[in-house]
């Protein structure tokens, strides 16, 4: 099961149509622990219709995106919050 | 820096196939015609889809092998037997086919010729492509940043980029090259056929206090089990960025 998953770099492409920023650079805290890291630091796992990336450190699902035909599904639910770099 | 071409909506463009050449009986290199290609940071990947005359379609995402370059990049694809990208990629496409492709993406795990810290390069397999890109984007910028590479492959066969790497260890001053034959070396290898493990990171990397950046690459279980060995040695978790395939491309 260790080789089931890749690295949140693998969301920055999907993530790329939908944000005109890289979001695997912002950092995410973790709903359930609490645990902040950044996007591209999350397990992805990426053998599904959609990417699931799950906290580094509990586990629990932060985020969900699924791309279809002319449209996508975000799901941020497992996100307290994204900080995300900006320039001045 | 090359920030700006990371901001803007991803979309995806036509790349044409300039001329391929193998690299290993199971990898190729793919050079890509990309019109409007802004060039990308060393270390970032794209994502190719190919899609079938009935409509399906699929993508995975490769890392880019080339210095970055605008119009042209290059890929290095290792074959996946029951993948369903990668075998055309490696065995059927020819100069003049088109894919779709997007990016550049992933800010993570890239290194800037402007970073002036030392860098170990650890690449287990076919992970040796994004750190290709970064040592050739060094020698393309001049960068005088000490480079330190350790390679672990299975056998001489499997060795991606052989003759440009012994090239570069005898010409790319400060670049350093070592190379972990996993199962069968060639006779001139000194060490005998072994994994990557903590002395040989002590032995061709670096020592803590020089403070190094280490990027690490390739298969789920082989970055594992370097980055933990970085860590034991007392090396910062945040100086160590990794890059996992998961189950391989495909």
């Amino acid at each position: 099961m260790t080789d089931t998953w890749v690295d949140g770099n693998d969301l920055a492409g999907t993530l790329g149509e939908i944000f005109t920023m890289d979001v695997t650079m912002a950092q995410g805290a973790c709903v359930s622990c609490g645990t902040v890291a950044m996007l591209g630091e999350a397990r992805v796992y990426n053998r599904a219709p959609g990417l699931v990336a799950r906290c580094l450190n509990c586990e629990d699902v932060v985020l969900r995106v699924v791309r279809g035909p002319g449209r996508a599904w975000l799901d941020l639910t497992g996100l307290r919050y994204l900080q995300l770099p900006m320039p001045d | 820096m090359a920030r700006a071409a990371v901001l803007g909506r991803l979309t995806w463009r036509v790349a044409t196939v300039a001329d391929a050449s193998r690299e290993s009986p199971t990898a190729r290199s793919l050079r890509l015609d990309v019109p409007d290609w802004p060039g990308h940071r060393a270390g970032q990947h794209v994502d190719v889809r190919l899609t079938a005359p009935d409509g399906y379609s699929t993508q995975r995402s490769y890392s880019i092998a080339s210095a970055p370059a605008n119009g042209r990049l290059e890929l290095t694809v290792q074959r996946v037997d029951d993948g369903e990208v990668s075998p055309y990629l490696v065995d059927v496409a020819e100069s003049g086919d088109q894919c779709e492709l997007r990016g550049p993406v992933g800010g993570y795990f890239t290194w800037d010729p402007t970073d002036r810290e030392p860098v170990l390069l650890a690449a287990g397999g076919s992970g040796i492509v994004p750190l290709m890109s970064m040592v050739r984007a060094r020698a393309a910028a001049g960068s005088r940043a000490p480079f330190r590479l350790i390679y672990s492959t299975r056998t001489p066969e499997t060795l991606i980029y052989g003759d440009e790497l012994r090239q570069r260890h005898r010409d790319d001053h400060g670049l350093d090259v070592t190379v972990a034959y996993t199962r069968e070396r060639p006779p001139e290898s000194p060490r005998p056929p072994g994994r990557l493990d903590a002395a040989l990171l002590a032995e061709s990397g670096w020592p803590v206090e020089f403070g190094p950046t280490c990027y690490v690459c390739g298969p789920t279980a082989f970055v594992e089990t370097v980055a933990n060995h970085l860590v034991d040695a007392g090396h910062a978790p945040e100086r160590i960025k990794t890059e996992r395939f998961g189950p391989t491309g495909g």
